[in-house]
């Protein structure tokens, strides 16, 4: 990385916007100075980024606000003027809609972490090794995320179908509006069954407990998860440096560690 | 206009289906817990009158949290219930029913407490001086007395079930026609960028509600204050 490093200086000209910007933007001297950055990340990866940023803070000297929540809800509010300097999404669609809407930098947008799909219950034994069988099998309930609205959710669903079993459990699914719901719903046994992030599956507070059945990756399109640096952080030298340090070795391997694919 | 046709008006339905069940079971539920918190000199009082305004202050993910863990098939309800019918309760209408009763409880009891402390108990002692037995006075005559509080409780259990959201988020999975009530739908549309279908239901569910509060306040106006 080094000297491509498009670290940049605050406060350029401040009518050049879009690409342009940030070409102009990578020819200009690094700048040591610490500044401020206002990151939205999709609650999903906000406890990793929270790990990422730690690191960063204390190798940059930059400080770093994180606000969490829903992709589809700070979508919304950086369409309507959240102070957001970077958007870490669940998902490649938004990311993209900023860019080509004009709220956020062309070139930025970048993949941060690819999601895994696992189906998972919070009973021992309950998910065989076989994931069909068990789909076939017996249950009241199998949650997932709602497949309309969160990119797990649409997984879950082209899985079952790549199966042929959609039409089997559709009368049983029950849709958490967001993956961490969807986790609830099982931890708390709620539903036997459910399409999670293998990084759920692994956290902590559940890690080798229950069973799961790691989705092959082929059986659903990919859940790439895209971070871009928004209009209003183009002058900000933290948050390029940000978007830079998530994909250094260190944070790729918290990354992977925590249950993510990289590309 | 097309909008409007192609719309799922499915969720609409199922929320005023939701709001009625509850409001007939919190008036069932409502009415003697109120006359008992209006008129007892019990040390109880305090404590469950507390109890009922919780709701009030508590967020709705803490009620959502601790239903989705007591309705389970694991939980303290859900356990025995899925025992007694063969599934649990969370996901299910029913489940809504004892959730949204929870959430509205103080928008019913408070009204009706209040009702009944105003009619006093002069006129349930006169009517039982004349031999009428205490639910024949209560119903003849307190509860008329009270009208006005009543019609508060209903609309406000009614309304405030409308507007329910965190709670069945938490509790309800979503399911079309069981528990995808109208809140959820926006949520969902306003989560899949469909923002002329959420405007639509939104704005239904704000005409919806000023209507309501309207009547409300019209009819309240109308009734007459009864003095103890």
């Amino acid at each position: 990385m080094g000297a491509e490093e498009p670290k940049r200086r605050a406060r350029m000209a401040g009518g050049l916007s879009g690409c342009l910007s940030v070409f102009v933007l990578c020819l200009c001297p690094p700048s040591a100075a610490a500044e401020e950055v206002r990151v939205a990340v999709a609650t999903n990866f906000a406890a990793t980024l929270g790990e990422i940023v730690t690191n960063f803070e204390r190798d940059t000297g930059h400080a770093v606000v994180v606000s969490s929540g829903s992709s589809g809800a700070i979508y919304a509010q950086i369409r309507h003027g959240a102070p957001f300097d970077v958007f870490f999404s669940a998902d490649a669609m938004r990311p993209k809609r900023l860019e080509e809407e004009g709220f956020a930098v062309c070139g930025s947008r970048r993949t941060y972490a690819v999601g895994r799909l696992t189906l998972w219950s919070a009973t021992p034994g309950a998910v065989k090794e076989d994931g069909r069988s068990t789909l076939s099998g017996h249950f009241e309930h199998l949650a997932m995320a709602n497949p309309g609205t969160a990119p797990y959710g649409a997984a879950s669903k082209q899985t079952l179908q790549a199966l042929g079993l959609w039409n089997h459990v559709r009368d049983r699914i029950v849709q958490g509006e967001n993956i961490g719901q969807t986790f609830q719903f099982v931890v708390s046994h709620n539903a036997r069954l459910g399409f999670v992030a293998l990084s759920q599956a692994l956290h902590s507070s559940v890690r080798g407990t229950g069973s799961r059945w790691d989705v092959p990756a082929h059986l659903h399109a990919p859940l790439r998860q895209q971070a871009v640096l928004l209009v209003n952080g183009r002058h900000n030298a933290a948050a390029t440096a940000l978007l830079d340090y998530v994909q250094e070795e260190q944070s790729r391997t918290i990354i992977e560690r925590v249950g993510y694919g990289i590309e | 206009m097309t909008t409007l046709l192609a719309m799922d008006w499915g969720p609409l339905w199922l929320t005023m289906q939701l709001a009625g069940v509850t409001v007939v079971v919190l008036l069932a539920l409502g009415t003697p817990l109120a006359w008992w918190l209006a008129f007892t000199k019990s040390r109880m009082r305090t404590p469950v009158e507390a109890v009922v305004a919780l709701p009030l202050v508590l967020p709705p993910t803490v009620l959502g949290f601790y239903l989705l863990t007591a309705m389970g098939p694991h939980g303290p309800v859900g356990g025995p219930w899925k025992a007694f019918t063969g599934s649990a309760l969370s996901f299910t209408f029913t489940g809504l029913v004892i959730a949204s009763t929870l959430y509205s409880l103080p928008f019913v009891v408070q009204p009706l407490q209040g009702a009944f402390e105003a009619v006093g108990t002069k006129p349930m002692e006169v009517a039982r001086s004349l031999r009428a037995s205490r639910l024949d006075a209560f119903f003849t005559v307190a509860s008329p007395m009270a009208l006005r509080g009543y019609v508060s409780a209903i609309v406000l259990g009614f309304a405030h079930t409308l507007g329910e959201f965190g709670v069945v988020l938490m509790v309800g999975g979503n399911i079309p026609g069981v528990t995808k009530v109208l809140s959820i739908a926006i949520y969902d549309h306003v989560e899949s960028l469909e923002y002329t279908q959420a405007h639509v239901l939104s704005a239904a569910l704000l005409v919806l509600s000023f209507l309501i509060l309207t009547i409300v306040y019209a009819i309240n106006r109308r009734l007459p204050v009864r003095a103890a």
